[in-house]
């Protein structure tokens, strides 16, 4: 398995897991619709000229040859930005991906608030919503490089529709050394404790970086990398309903219909559960600015998470 | 080409829609029938197909773009003896195979599920790319609605057909001239027609979409190395005489005993 300990863009790590399948996996094929090179797709492209398909800058078009694809028995990835893919598209994904559940992999990049200076119109900060609500469609997040690939790999060998959240910038490595991902099982740091953080992606090194400084408060924390949010890993959310006091729920995300929805739609069937608290975009969409100053202005840092806690355990 | 086959097909198809739809006391009818001498000629002429095996790995490929005409579909398929003629009462019932719509998980020999129009080309397209990747000699046959090129994803389709100049690919539009709202001229024109296919870089041919020996030669012509669309004018309701031509009937459920009298009309049971 290649790990590179160190930053990544999630889209610099499909890039690279796209080259190893082109190897690995005669019967991948990757489409694409004018942005290749943004979405790293075009490593593949260069190397395996015959098995990629550029379909120019038509979204539907684009997912429909992928269905396509799959019935002459190929497995495609089809990539755009995530605002693209799943709005654009949402139809095609709807009736010719999820209905018919066909094996495609929508691998899609540039989402949440972190895409920066090209502003809202750009920002998909719904896109978890709208895939996760689809039935036969799986949604998986990975938190940096390592896990992104992984996901790649893993991707190649599902027989259902899957579609993966991609980001732009270059995020922290947090994944530890022996992990192995694994659709419908989170990835825990600690022991459990009073405070639960749920994060997915981007937010993941937040909420560690959060967690830290609450066990410095001298609370007991744990973190957990929901990065399969359908399937959802309901064990370990039994655990933290059973453990904790609070649950955090942490996104990149329109709060309404994410990750934080997912967890507490499955909370709510249980028969006791803590205080829940869901962090991620309120209801309004993004703007133009650096990816750091956004997540300072939407509130999903670190300090935003720590403050949530203790406002929690507070009251 | 036997025609008196493809005639005897076409009048089985005829009644099994009238019958599916009676019963079911919802559906298409117009859209149906003026597809039903195309399906006839694809399913039991141009296509390879194998005598019992829907699923036969070498077969042609028909995807039926414009859903809604799922009863022509499945007649062909139970004409075809893929299944038993009697399923066809099953139609848009709870627990059918025969959904409202095509449905490729429930229905073997359907290819693709189809219904939100304006989607099967790029399908098709990618059917075709992936077989010709494959160094595979097999056909993808598109049927498409003329209301259908309406929706704008069959233009980005068609492009990619044209500019991946695949041949093994040939799309057939059911020119019927009429949609819910009423005539396609009115509603938002489609001519001409065949110079957008052209100006897409297709290769077209317009032949009389309820004749044998025209679709012959519509999907017979002389090849280039583009893609081909033959542009079929029929008759929407034809067959039916007092469904001919009137837009009511695109999605109207004729009583049973109006699909009685049509059965009668044309001789009784021709299910032999």
């Amino acid at each position: 398995m290649y790990v590179v300990n160190k930053p990544e863009a999630t889209r610099d790590a499909y890039g690279r897991a796209l080259l190893a399948l082109g190897q690995l996996r005669s019967e991948v094929v990757v489409l694409d619709a004018d942005l290749s090179k943004s979405t790293k797709t075009a490593g593949f492209a260069a190397k395996y000229p015959e098995r990629f398909f550029n379909v120019g800058i038509a979204e539907a078009d684009l997912i429909g040859t992928a269905c396509g694809l799959t019935l002459s028995g190929l497995k495609p990835f089809a990539s755009t930005f995530a605002i693209f893919a799943t709005g654009r598209a949402y139809d095609q994904i709807r009736n010719s991906v999820a209905y018919p559940r066909l094996p495609v992999v929508i691998a899609a990049t540039h989402a949440g608030l972190t895409v920066g200076p090209d502003g809202g119109s750009h920002q998909s900060l719904e896109d978890i919503a709208l895939m996760r609500v689809l039935p036969n469609m799986q949604v998986w997040v990975p938190a940096d490089g390592e896990e992104a690939y992984q996901m790649v790999i893993e991707a190649a060998t599902e027989t259902g529709p899957v579609y993966i959240r991609l980001g732009r910038q270059v995020v922290p490595h947090v994944t530890p050394a022996d992990y192995k991902f694994e659709k419908g099982r989170a990835q825990v740091f600690g022991p459990s404790g009073d405070v639960t953080i749920i994060a997915c992606g981007v937010m993941v090194a937040e909420a560690l970086r959060a967690a830290e400084e609450l066990r410095q408060a001298g609370l007991s924390v744990q973190v957990v990398n929901m990065s399969s949010i359908k399937p959802l890993d309901t064990e370990v959310l039994e655990a933290a309903a059973s453990h904790s006091r609070l649950i955090v729920t942490v996104e990149e995300h329109f709060v309404a219909g994410g990750l934080g929805s997912a967890c507490v739609e499955y909370l709510s069937t249980l028969r006791s559960r803590p205080q829940v608290g869901m962090l991620g975009v309120e209801d309004r969409f993004g703007q133009s600015g650096h990816p750091d100053e956004l997540l300072d202005l939407y509130g999903l840092r670190a300090s935003n998470i720590v403050a949530a806690v203790k406002r929690s355990l507070d009251s | 080409m036997n025609t008196v086959l493809l005639r005897n097909k076409a009048q089985e198809m005829r009644r099994l829609i009238m019958e599916g739809i009676a019963e079911a006391g919802s559906g298409h009818p117009g859209g149906s029938l003026s597809l039903v001498e195309i399906m006839s000629y694809l399913y039991f002429y141009q296509a390879q197909l194998h005598e019992t095996d829907p699923l036969w790995p070498e077969r042609d490929r028909i995807i039926l773009s414009k859903g809604h005409a799922a009863p022509a579909l499945y007649a062909a398929l139970a004409a075809k003896g893929y299944m038993p003629h009697e399923e066809m009462l099953t139609l848009r019932k709870l627990g059918s195979r025969l959904q409202g719509h095509p449905d490729m998980r429930k229905l073997p020999g359907v290819e693709m599920s189809t219904g939100s129009l304006g989607q099967g080309l790029s399908v098709a397209n990618g059917l075709a790319l992936g077989l010709r990747l494959q160094n595979k000699a097999n056909k993808v046959y598109v049927v498409l609605g003329d209301g259908e090129l309406q929706e704008g994803q069959v233009w980005e389709a068609a492009m990619t057909a044209a500019h991946h100049r695949l041949t093994n690919l040939m799309a057939v539009v059911d020119y019927n001239g009429l949609q819910i709202d009423g005539f396609t001229g009115e509603v938002k024109r489609l001519e001409p027609l065949a110079e957008k296919w052209q100006a897409f870089g297709w290769q077209t041919v317009t032949v009389d979409g309820h004749s044998f020996a025209d679709l012959y030669r519509g999907f017979n012509v002389e090849r280039d190395d583009r893609p081909l669309v033959v542009i079929a004018k029929t008759i929407k309701g034809k067959g039916v005489q007092y469904m001919e031509n009137v837009a009511d009937w695109h999605g109207k459920a004729p009583s049973k005993a109006q699909a009685q009298e049509y059965i009668e009309g044309i001789g009784g049971d021709v299910r032999g």
